[in-house]
């Protein structure tokens, strides 16, 4: 197991901004970088309890296997599939225009 | 006559409407009223639809009238906490990122309240996604606990919960991700279950941790939870963690209200250091009731529960950094332009439509959970937060070979007044310590108001936890408790609450 | 752009070692999508086959498709995979328009299928390609990029997006890395993707079409010099559209990594793209440490169990393993060991089987499509099934040629129209007016002319000398534009000059 480091950085928080594509701002980023490290402190004990031999639960109640036959279901109405969309055009969703790849 | 209406119970309604000695319009007619008086103080509600109600009422009395066999609670209404779909009712989950949207379909809950002919009062107020333990953190403003106007109702659900105690529903839904059914149940005087995970169908709530979350009753009696229970409880192929099995037999069980020779645990671990004075002695009074009526009550001790909340404040922001990701202004919701950038980029706009539309909970919580998942953290925090889950369940089910329900006060204090934990969020996620665990091992809970704690004259819960899939056990203790605390106060709690000034 | 110096492939090899890895995506042919009920139709109109699920909608929730699942074990057994007792579902967290919930359901460290190979012939020559994985996941929504100069993603002023596809199922299955003499690496890889395309289309789960992106096969690829353990910097290439590309792909690449190499500089980690019209690769996105997708166990969806019982019922539905398939159509056919592996080679087993059962014999099936259809591939850069040409219309125009109404020489624009959507080949026969004229009456008018035209000539074939009846015969088909039975025009001339 990697041993965690508990600081947070100010710009860890950045990169966590990044990742969780929220745009904060520099008093938000300020904020996290002391409210996140005493949090964590606070949560890190479940790293003496987990020891290697124990599983990790994913799932509370477990039920396996839930499949639903290959059948078609009706679709939404395109009206309705686009009713709630800041911008459409054609039928399509509009998005502004997209930088990277996917 | 409306005012009596508006304090009856769902069952004396569900009778009174069967035996058509009252009408559906003419209750729900009475329940819109006291939403118009007394909601301008509660402000439990975010969205009254009192039109659409009324037709749904005045469609029940006309099936009735026809001789239609309807459901028990056909023609009692109801209200929705604002996280569940309701097809052509707005849906905010407290959110300014969701301001206007329209879900185009419905939850299973919802449907199943429908086709049971309930008429839907409106969606009620929430912390943002269910984010918070006071619903101090709606992006619409707080609800007001009905006991005391200056304080919080609990949270995230204060508002179904301030809508029960206030009179203002007979039923309402709630959702439950750490106790947030529970928590407001018990700060309001009102009766709050946690269903066992899977129990009722998740499909149209939306998630803020997936294997945590689980909607269930809020209803002023415990026979109220149970037939509320029945009705949306129950398989649903729309949702792959739902039970297959048959619903408990939980109407039956408060019907029964019998705890003669039931085994009782007190948890050990969840008392003592961090709870009020006032709600130890309810609490302990309360477990006193149940030793006179018959039952075998001993104390277990849990000590995996130290890690719960550690694991908890883990596991939840961690999955619902990812279940919010969806809300990126592209599909749906409030799209925000980054101020000063010209011709923004779609990753622009989602980046400053996450930051406009979320609140400050909602980012703390995303922030967090970004960081427990990212490479290099997961094994010591996700990971390790999930194999705590699996201990505790191993605890908890040693404790349930010996007894068949433990207890515990629902949360460590009463209401405390609006603001006073807002700006300490670890203070405010310590009162989350007693109903957290039921979450972690996906095992259902009970919230019922015990009295009111001798130092503030606010409601006292006392939580009951049953093994997975034995929520009738829930049930069963808590109508029996609830029997004999009312035999001891000459009536029900909430009849002491202060009369609300109506606001006009 | 930069200018990037080439080093020729044979001359890299003597300096560097490929290490070659290959994820090739089968999108399946399921009637609805992986997690929801939608339809999965190719080509329907934008934003029709949606619902809450694959859309994201708050609240909704996934249902894995049964159908899928079976798929994906029944691939996993075709490739000689293991199935796994027990697996789940992960989230692959990452931002993008074009994927509704911002993360992708798939698989991460407990994929259904794993440890399995295949074996490839390349020039007789036996390869075996180990697979790391197979793994269940969702195929994105697709963006259309409007405004700027062509729809590139480069300069578009806002994209449209369908999410139709969004949801679609997916399979990736992933080789360990491809261990083969360096200078078979771009043949090797052409032919592991034709034959993982025979094997998968021989399932009847998916369409496995390469042209229309229901097979898609990325390339991965790193030099290290000759000698050297130290694992060189990869590109990973996309828009690999067919075989020839594929093979194309990896010698690009290895010509463009030695440049970099030779040159002291270093390889970008980055997506590349293949453009199909100069054989090269575009640098897509950069990858980076950035790259975090925080993946863990998807919530939402039940484990999958396979029971031992139910991935035997399924084993027992595979087809015959290609080995012994190939082994049995070369008999049956009666091909030589050359014909068989020319005929691998193109790519165009399925192809003359299909066409041997649509009535024509193995021989003349051969014919058309390591022939005139090959040329044409090869010609246009399309893989044989992507030619526009089916093995049924193959049959039909042998099917005309057998019956004598057209010719071999008219069969090749039957081909043309066929290809330009004319219609079916015999409606193309009509509309280009392309039938041979077998009509005695026509046919004697114009022999006649033909021998008026050339006494001499017609004298003597009367003297017996039948060597110079081509003369006679080719003013015939050139006055009928080609489209006489030249047979019968040669008895006729006899006939008259006897
Ligand atoms: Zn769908």
């Amino acid at each position: 197991m990697s041993e965690p480091v508990t600081g947070i950085s100010r710009e860890d928080v950045v990169h966590l901004a990044g990742l969780a594509r929220i745009d904060l701002s520099d008093a938000e980023l300020d904020h996290l970088a002391t409210e996140l490290p005493a949090i964590l402190e606070h949560v890190a004990s479940v790293q003496e309890a987990a020891g290697d031999d124990v599983p990790a639960m994913s799932h509370p109640v477990p039920v396996d296997n839930v499949f639903r036959e290959d059948v078609v279901r009706p679709s939404l109405a395109p009206a309705d599939a686009l009713a709630a969309a800041p911008a459409s055009d054609q039928q399509r969703f509009l998005v502004p225009k997209i930088l990277g790849e996917g | 006559m409306s005012s009596d209406l508006t304090r009856k119970t769902a069952d004396e309604l569900a009778r009174a409407l069967s035996a058509e000695e009252v009408s559906s319009v003419e209750v729900t007619r009475a329940l819109v009223d006291r939403i118009e008086s007394v909601d301008g103080s509660i402000h439990a509600f975010l969205h009254v639809d009192a039109e659409g109600a009324l037709a749904a009422a005045a469609d029940v009395d006309r099936r009735r009238a026809d001789g239609d066999q309807l459901p028990y609670l056909a023609g009692v209404p109801i209200a929705i906490k604002d996280v569940l779909a309701t097809k052509g009712m707005p849906t905010t989950c407290g959110s300014k990122i969701l301001d206007g949207w329209i879900p185009p379909y419905d939850a299973t809950v919802t449907a199943r309240i429908k086709a049971a002919g309930l008429p839907i009062l409106g969606k009620t107020n929430m912390d943002e996604f269910a984010m918070g333990s006071s619903t101090e953190h709606s992006a619409y403003g707080p609800t007001h606990n009905p006991w005391d106007t200056t304080r919080i109702p609990g949270g995230s659900g204060g508002g179904s919960a301030a809508a029960v105690a206030a009179f203002e529903a007979p039923l309402a839904i709630g959702t439950d991700t750490g106790g947030s059914i529970r928590q407001p149940g018990a700060l309001t005087g009102t009766v709050g279950v946690k269903p066992t995970y899977g129990g009722v169908s998740r499909y149209g709530l939306v998630a803020m941790a997936s294997s945590l979350d689980q909607a269930g009753p809020v209803t002023r009696t415990v026979l109220d939870a149970a037939l509320l229970h029945e009705l949306i409880a129950g398989h649903d192929p729309m949702d792959s963690t739902s039970i297959p099995d048959a619903v408990p037999a939980v109407v039956a069980a408060a019907r029964r209200a019998d705890v003669k020779g039931l085994r009782i645990g007190i948890v050990r671990e969840l008392g003592g250091e961090g709870f009020q004075p006032g709600v130890e002695a309810r609490f302990t009074e309360a477990v006193e009731l149940l030793t006179s009526a018959g039952a075998e009550v001993v104390e277990v001790s849990i000590p995996s529960l130290r890690y719960a909340l550690g694991a908890y404040y883990l596991v939840m922001p961690s999955e619902a950094s990812s279940n919010l990701a969806k809300f990126d202004a592209m599909r749906y919701g409030v799209r925000v332009p980054p101020a000063g950038v010209d011709d923004p980029s779609a990753e622009q706009v989602m980046a400053s439509s996450r930051d406009a539309g979320f609140g400050d909970e909602v980012k703390r919580r995303i922030i967090l959970g970004t960081y427990a998942l990212s490479s290099g953290y997961y094994d010591a925090y996700y990971g390790s937060a999930q194999k705590v889950r699996t201990i505790l369940s191993r605890d908890f089910a040693a404790a349930f070979a010996d007894v068949d329900v433990l207890v515990s006060p629902t949360s460590p204090t009463t209401a405390y007044p609006l603001g006073d934990k807002l700006d300490d969020p670890l203070a405010m996620y310590l009162g989350d310590v007693a109903t957290i665990p039921a979450n972690l091992v996906g095992i259902p809970g009970l919230s019922l108001p015990v009295g009111l704690a001798d130092e503030d004259d606010l409601p006292v819960g006392l939580q009951f936890l049953a093994p997975q899939k034995a929520d009738d056990r829930l049930y069963n203790a808590a109508a029996a408790l609830e029997q004999l605390l009312e035999q001891k106060w000459g009536g029900t709690l909430l009849s002491r609450a202060p009369e609300l000034e109506a606001i006009r | 752009m930069t200018v990037e110096t080439l080093v020729p492939f044979e001359e890299a090899l003597t300096r560097y070692d490929p290490v070659m890895g290959l994820e090739i995506h089968i999108e399946l042919n399921t009637a609805t999508k992986m997690f929801c009920g939608c339809p999965t139709e190719f080509g329907a109109e934008p934003n029709t086959q949606v619902c809450p699920v694959c859309l994201a909608l708050p609240g909704a929730l996934p249902v894995v498709n049964a159908k899928a699942v079976e798929s994906a074990i029944r691939m996993g057994l075709a490739l000689n995979c293991e199935i796994a007792q027990w697996c789940r579902f992960a989230r692959k967290n990452y931002f993008y328009p074009d994927m509704p919930k911002n993360f992708q359901t798939s698989q991460y460290d407990e994929p259904i299928a794993f440890d399995g190979y295949v074996d490839v012939e390349v020039d007789g020559e036996t390869f075996r390609i180990e697979i790391e994985r197979a793994h269940m996941e969702e195929d994105t929504g697709k963006a259309l990029h409007v405004g700027g100069s062509t729809g590139r993603i480069h300069g578009a002023d806002f994209s449209l997006v369908d999410y139709n596809r969004a949801g679609i199922p997916l399979i990736e299955i992933v080789t360990r890395t491809i261990e083969v003499p360096p200078e078979k690496a771009p043949a090797v890889a052409r032919a592991y993707v034709s034959h993982v395309r025979d094997l998968i289309g021989g399932l009847g789960v998916s369409d496995v079409r390469m042209d229309q992106g229901s097979l898609r096969a990325d390339v991965n690829l790193s030099l290290k010099p000759k000698g050297s353990t130290t694992l060189g910097t990869r590109s990973e290439t996309k828009n690999v559209n067919s075989f020839r590309s594929v093979e194309r792909a990896v010698r690009f690449e290895i010509s463009r990594h030695a440049g970099i190499l030779d040159a002291g500089g270093r390889v970008v980690q980055e997506t590349r793209h293949f453009q199909e019209d100069t054989g090269t690769t575009l640098s897509g996105r950069e990858k980076s440490d950035a790259d975090d997708y925080r993946y863990f166990p998807e919530p939402d969806l039940a484990p999958v169990s396979p029971s031992r019982e139910w991935v035997e019922e399924l084993r027992a539905t595979l087809p015959e393993p290609p080995a012994v398939r190939r082994a049995r159509l070369q008999a049956d056919w009666g091909f030589s060991d050359l014909d068989m592996r020319d005929t691998i080679g193109a790519g165009a087993l399925d192809l003359i089987v299909a066409t041997v059962e649509a009535g024509t014999t193995p021989q003349a099936a051969k014919k058309w499509w390591l022939g005139e259809m090959a040329r044409r591939a090869n010609e246009s850069g399309h893989d044989l099934d992507a030619l526009g040409i089916t093995p049924q219309q193959v049959a039909e125009i042998q099917g005309l040629i057998d019956a004598k109404r057209i010719n071999d020489k008219l069969a090749r624009s039957v081909f043309d129209g066929v290809i330009a959507g004319e219609g079916t080949p015999e409606e193309v026969v009509v509309s280009r007016k392309l039938e041979v004229v077998s009509d005695d009456g026509a046919l004697g008018a114009a022999v006649d002319r033909a021998i008026e035209g050339d006494p001499d000539a017609a004298a003597k074939i009367r003297a017996g000398n039948l060597g110079v009846a081509g003369a006679l015969i080719g003013a015939v088909m050139k006055e009928m534009r080609g489209q006489a039975d030249a047979g019968r025009v040669r008895e006729l001339i006899l006939e008259k000059l006897s």
